[in-house]
């Protein structure tokens, strides 16, 4: 198990804010061996910028390597080739800076939802200094009354809200969302997107959402960058110039929705929402 | 907003408990009276007891008798007690086929002994004999309680602390899994008895080396199952836990091993059964006392109503242990309940 090298505390400078949480991505290249021993290219020259407090959507075709991007940006796994930046930082490790949520909740299933969600704070050791936090972001993601019980008593939607919770409890700058919402029912799924903005909103973290949703990629983010099959590259970034709050029915929104499916028909391939 | 398909924790973990008192109250339902079995057979178990001639030439005590008229005060107590307090109820009435059953056993065995002498003395001793030769031993049988009590607890606590050690430097840093597994694969499965000989070598005293050989023999399962179950931990859990700030200590101790504790516990298991199977070599081979000592003393001078009557105190010892390990099983790992059956 590699270690995270890059100290929580780090970018303590005070610098804008503005400036430290954009995401550059240049030239990023990442292969890795398959299991069955040939080299598999995932990404090859990719190029993305997020600026700071934005909300950029990734969709694409199943395996073009946009899980592979969010966790090279939150630092779990190292570039073949190519730069990765925080602001003017290169990334080096994880950080707690930059948090990550799986499409899995990935809960610690020993310890209570309350625990699960300290653990940011336990980690780096500020818990006593932070512990009103927990609190907040139990009541800000609606778990209030739900501290003491253990993960396998909650349901999927509310799973997922304890590991929205946990992923914020360190008031990360950067927000990596692999496909939060995927495993949920439909109606559970647009509850939670309008809670996942309102944090957002709150919050002015930048975002960098994976989804195979289309709806949900154009409900929710800035701009939306369509990625070709693997090897990934960014094929296309589409600005949604809709205003907040949008309307899933509005013309503009059917619009960009036809945009997008031709666009991926025009790379080849039809996004079904399987992953 | 929180109108979500949830069960609130309240109810989740009332439904949990109500289902196992629903399957209790199920088994039990319609079957008052076998609440009254336990006091009927012990009524049938004196009968006989008195009223049978005996056949195997034997000198009549009154503890047995004494044995039968607790457990029929006990049976009646509980048939009062299902009557007036409701909520035990359930629990007694379940119970009771099983209490009688073991009354009933004793019943089964004083005829087939002393009654009608099927079984020959001195190999096969009446419940009446043994209880005599363990009440005319209890000093003796109390301090071998209690030596083997302290060799088992030395050793297997020595035995667990290695075997948690080395479990966790296989399974977490590829130096030690390189040379440690080797080592652990070849060393591991000797029979930690047929290390006696090295043992009283290596150790003067006869307590240490019963106690080595005991750990020698916990260490085993203890590291393989502690080394597995810290290698099988979803690497998704340490990603979650890097991305919060996680650094390595916090890996190990917050996240592999709690997470290898279903593990863990399935090793403390074997090794506590091998544990049990050492104490008494090692208390037969070096150590001069304990209840294994006991066991073989007395089968040298052919008193088998004594080896009965520590065999019967090593079931309740061995059992009484083997529970406890449960309970602390079932307190640390309460977060699996709903997960898995047990």
């Amino acid at each position: 198990m590699a270690e995270g090298d890059d100290p929580v505390v780090s970018m303590n400078s005070l610098r804008a804010a503005q400036d430290a949480s954009s995401l550059t991505a240049r030239e990023v290249r990442k292969s890795f061996v398959s299991p069955s021993g040939s080299p598999v290219l995932a990404l090859d020259g990719l190029s993305l910028s997020v600026r700071a407090g934005e909300m950029v959507a990734l969709i694409g075709p199943s395996g073009c390597g946009k899980s592979t991007l969010l966790r090279l940006i939150a630092g779990l796994d190292t570039p073949t080739s190519g730069e990765l930046l925080v602001g003017k930082e290169r990334i080096a490790g994880p950080s707690a800076t930059r948090g990550l949520m799986f499409q899995e909740p990935n809960l610690f299933p020993w310890l209570s939802v309350r625990r699960n969600i300290q653990t940011g704070l336990v980690a780096r050791g500020v818990l006593r200094k932070h512990r009103h936090d927990v609190e907040e972001f139990m009541r800000l993601v609606g778990l209030e009354g739900f501290a003491d019980v253990y993960p396998h008593q909650l349901s999927g939607g509310m799973a997922q809200r304890a590991a929205l919770a946990r992923a914020l409890v360190n008031h990360p700058r950067v927000l990596l969302l692999d496909e939060p919402l995927g495993a949920l029912d439909q109606f559970t799924r647009m509850r939670m997107q309008d809670e996942v903005l309102r944090i957002w909103e709150t919050r002015r973290a930048t975002m960098v959402l994976v989804t195979h949703d289309i709806d949900e990629a154009i409900y929710m983010s800035d701009r939306i960058a369509i990625m070709s099959p693997r090897p990934g590259r960014v094929e296309r970034v589409i600005d949604v110039d809709l205003d907040r709050p949008r309307k899933r029915s509005s013309p503009r929104f059917l619009e960009l929705r036809a945009t997008i499916l031709e666009l991926l028909h025009f790379a080849g391939q039809v996004e079904n929402g399987s992953q | 907003m929180s109108t979500e398909i949830a069960s609130p924790p309240a109810m989740a973990t009332e439904d949990t408990n109500g289902k196992a008192a629903h399957r209790c109250e199920a088994t039990a339902h319609g079957f008052a009276v076998v609440s009254l079995a336990p006091p009927l057979v012990a009524v049938i178990a004196m009968l006989v007891h008195k009223l049978v001639p005996n056949q195997q030439t034997f000198l009549r005590t009154h503890l047995y008798p004494g044995l039968l008229q607790i457990l029929l005060g006990l049976g009646l107590l509980l048939v009062l007690l299902q009557w007036a307090w409701r909520p035990s109820r359930a629990r007694i009435r379940y119970y009771s086929p099983l209490f009688a059953g073991v009354i009933a056993w004793l019943c089964i065995w004083d005829l087939i002994t002393l009654k009608l002498a099927w079984m020959p003395l001195p190999y096969f001793p009446g419940p009446d004999m043994v209880l005599q030769g363990m009440w005319d031993d209890w000093p003796m049988l109390l301090d071998s309680i209690y030596r083997s009590l302290k060799l088992l607890l030395t050793g297997y606590f020595i035995g667990v602390a290695c075997g948690l050690c080395f479990g966790v430097l296989i399974g977490w840093f590829r130096g030690a899994r390189y040379w440690g597994l080797p080592i652990m694969k070849v060393i591991g499965p000797i029979p930690a008895t047929a290390l006696t000989p090295l043992a009283l070598l290596m150790f003067a005293e006869a307590f240490n080396s019963g106690a080595a050989m005991i750990a020698f023999a916990v260490c085993f399962p203890v590291t393989m199952l502690t080394m597995s179950g810290i290698a099988n931990v979803p690497v998704s859990y340490f990603d979650v836990a890097r991305t919060l700030g996680a650094r390595r200590l916090y890996l190990i101790f917050r996240v592999a091993i709690p997470a290898a504790l279903p593990s863990i516990f399935i090793g403390l298991f074997m090794g506590l059964a091998v544990s049990f199977l050492t104490l008494i070599v090692a208390e037969t081979l070096g150590v001069k006392n304990g209840l294994g000592w006991y066991l073989v003393w007395k089968k040298g001078y052919a008193e088998y109503d004594k080896v009965y009557g520590v065999l019967v105190i090593m079931a309740v010892f061995f059992s009484s242990i083997m529970t406890l390990l449960f309970k602390v099983r079932d307190w640390v790992l309460g977060w699996q309940k709903g997960m898995i059956r047990w």
